[in-house]
């Protein structure tokens, strides 16, 4: 299972990367905005994204919108752990396909939580 | 801002005067008397542009002093007369930024490296645990015996050391800390400054307000920010609890959701 952390901080990549693998995912990669991190997706490497919202360059949202949009992305399950906190956002993100949504501040059990959710939907 | 209390004197006499001079321009009018009348309208347009003249030397005035009152140590650069407080917040901000950033890496740095110093302990201590059961329960050979003497020796050695060692990295992640003092401090300041600077743009806003209304101008389209902060995104939500249309908690999200047929 490889898996690819989105977020401007590199901070906060690091903290998602080390969450990760306390949950047992140690196979992650990193990129800090959508332009850089949808051609690492599109070598078809990945199994799993997580993305922040408000990114520079290409925000999380238009990433989602890119990977549903890509035939051989849009099966990709997504998770936003995110800030960003309006009901109008959130809405967008489920319009727009997204798995699961993380406010931050988010704790480990949270991020667990969410992710297991994901593959649980998914396996069955 | 020292131009409170002098912000609505001249308008007012503008009013009066066109007040008063109506009155006169229509008893002229009235009256036959056409070319005083027209004397009369010149009269009050001279005064209406000197009010404006006024208000709008008032607001560059204001605006400049405002200005520069937000210049820092212009000696340091004294030909760059727009070297303001502003620059200097900025500057400040990224020093609370790079604060917060080195003090983050650190702290990662540090519970990257102990993290793996308390599993190793944890698994060598779960392994001698068992051996140590066996030893009472009688369950040991004499030679499995010296080797756990052995290796008791090694593990308590080696605790000691590794306990230092994720002693000393928890006491500088705890030292780690003192960037909330150092930016705590640096933003109250910006904070005041953003006080200062919104008490001045009040002011001048008022001020041109006046401006607008001498000369008739009004203004439209100003309103379309909407949409595209949503998309954009604004960061994290301060008083998340007082706001209707923004979640204040996982739950809340979690809530949403569902509600959508998650």
């Amino acid at each position: 299972m490889k898996i690819l952390v989105v977020d401007d901080f590199s901070t906060m990549r690091r903290i998602i990367k080390n969450l990760l693998r306390d949950l047992g995912f140690t196979n992650a990669d990193e990129a800090d905005d959508g332009n850089t991190a949808l051609p690492m997706l599109q070598t078809g490497k990945y199994d799993f994204l997580v993305t922040d919202w408000n990114m520079p360059g290409m925000t999380g949202i238009d990433l989602l919108r890119a990977v549903r949009a890509d035939d051989s992305l849009k099966g990709l399950p997504v998770l936003m752990v995110t800030a960003e906190a309006k009901r109008d956002q959130i809405v967008a993100a489920a319009q727009a396909g997204v798995n699961g949504y993380v406010v931050k501040p988010f704790t480990a059990a949270v991020l667990k939580e969410k992710i297991d959710k994901i593959f649980e939907r998914i396996d069955s | 801002m020292t131009n409170k209390e002098d912000n609505s004197q001249d308008f007012p006499g503008f009013e009066t005067q066109l007040k008063s001079q109506a009155s006169n321009l229509k008893d002229l009018v009235d009256s036959g008397n056409i070319s005083e009348a027209l004397q009369v309208i010149s009269e009050l347009n001279a005064t209406r542009d000197q009010s404006l003249y006024q208000e709008v030397g008032r607001l560059t005035r204001t605006l400049h002093e405002s200005i520069r009152n937000f210049h820092i140590d212009t000696a340091r650069s004294a030909d760059q007369e727009e070297l303001s407080k502003i620059d200097d917040a900025t500057d400040r901000l990224s020093y609370v930024v790079d604060m917060t950033n080195k003090a983050a890496n650190k702290t990662l740095d540090l519970v990257e490296e102990s993290m793996p110093i308390a599993s190793e302990m944890k698994e060598e201590a779960d392994i001698l645990k068992g051996d140590w059961g066996k030893l009472r329960r009688r369950e040991m050979k004499p030679e499995e015996f010296r080797q756990l003497y052995k290796r008791m020796d090694l593990f308590l050695d080696k605790l000691s050391n590794q306990s230092d060692k994720v002693y000393r990295n928890l006491s500088d992640i705890l030292l780690a800390q003192d960037f909330q003092d150092l930016t705590g401090q640096v933003i109250k300041r910006v904070t005041g400054l953003v006080q200062e600077v919104e008490e001045n743009l009040v002011s001048l806003v008022a001020m041109a307000g006046k401006v607008d209304q001498i000369t008739g101008t009004v203004h439209e389209g100003l309103e379309q920010e909407q949409e595209n902060s949503i998309e954009r995104g604004e960061g994290p939500q301060m008083n998340a609890e007082e706001r209707v249309d923004v979640v204040s908690s996982q739950d809340d999200v979690d809530d949403l959701l569902s509600s959508l047929g998650f």
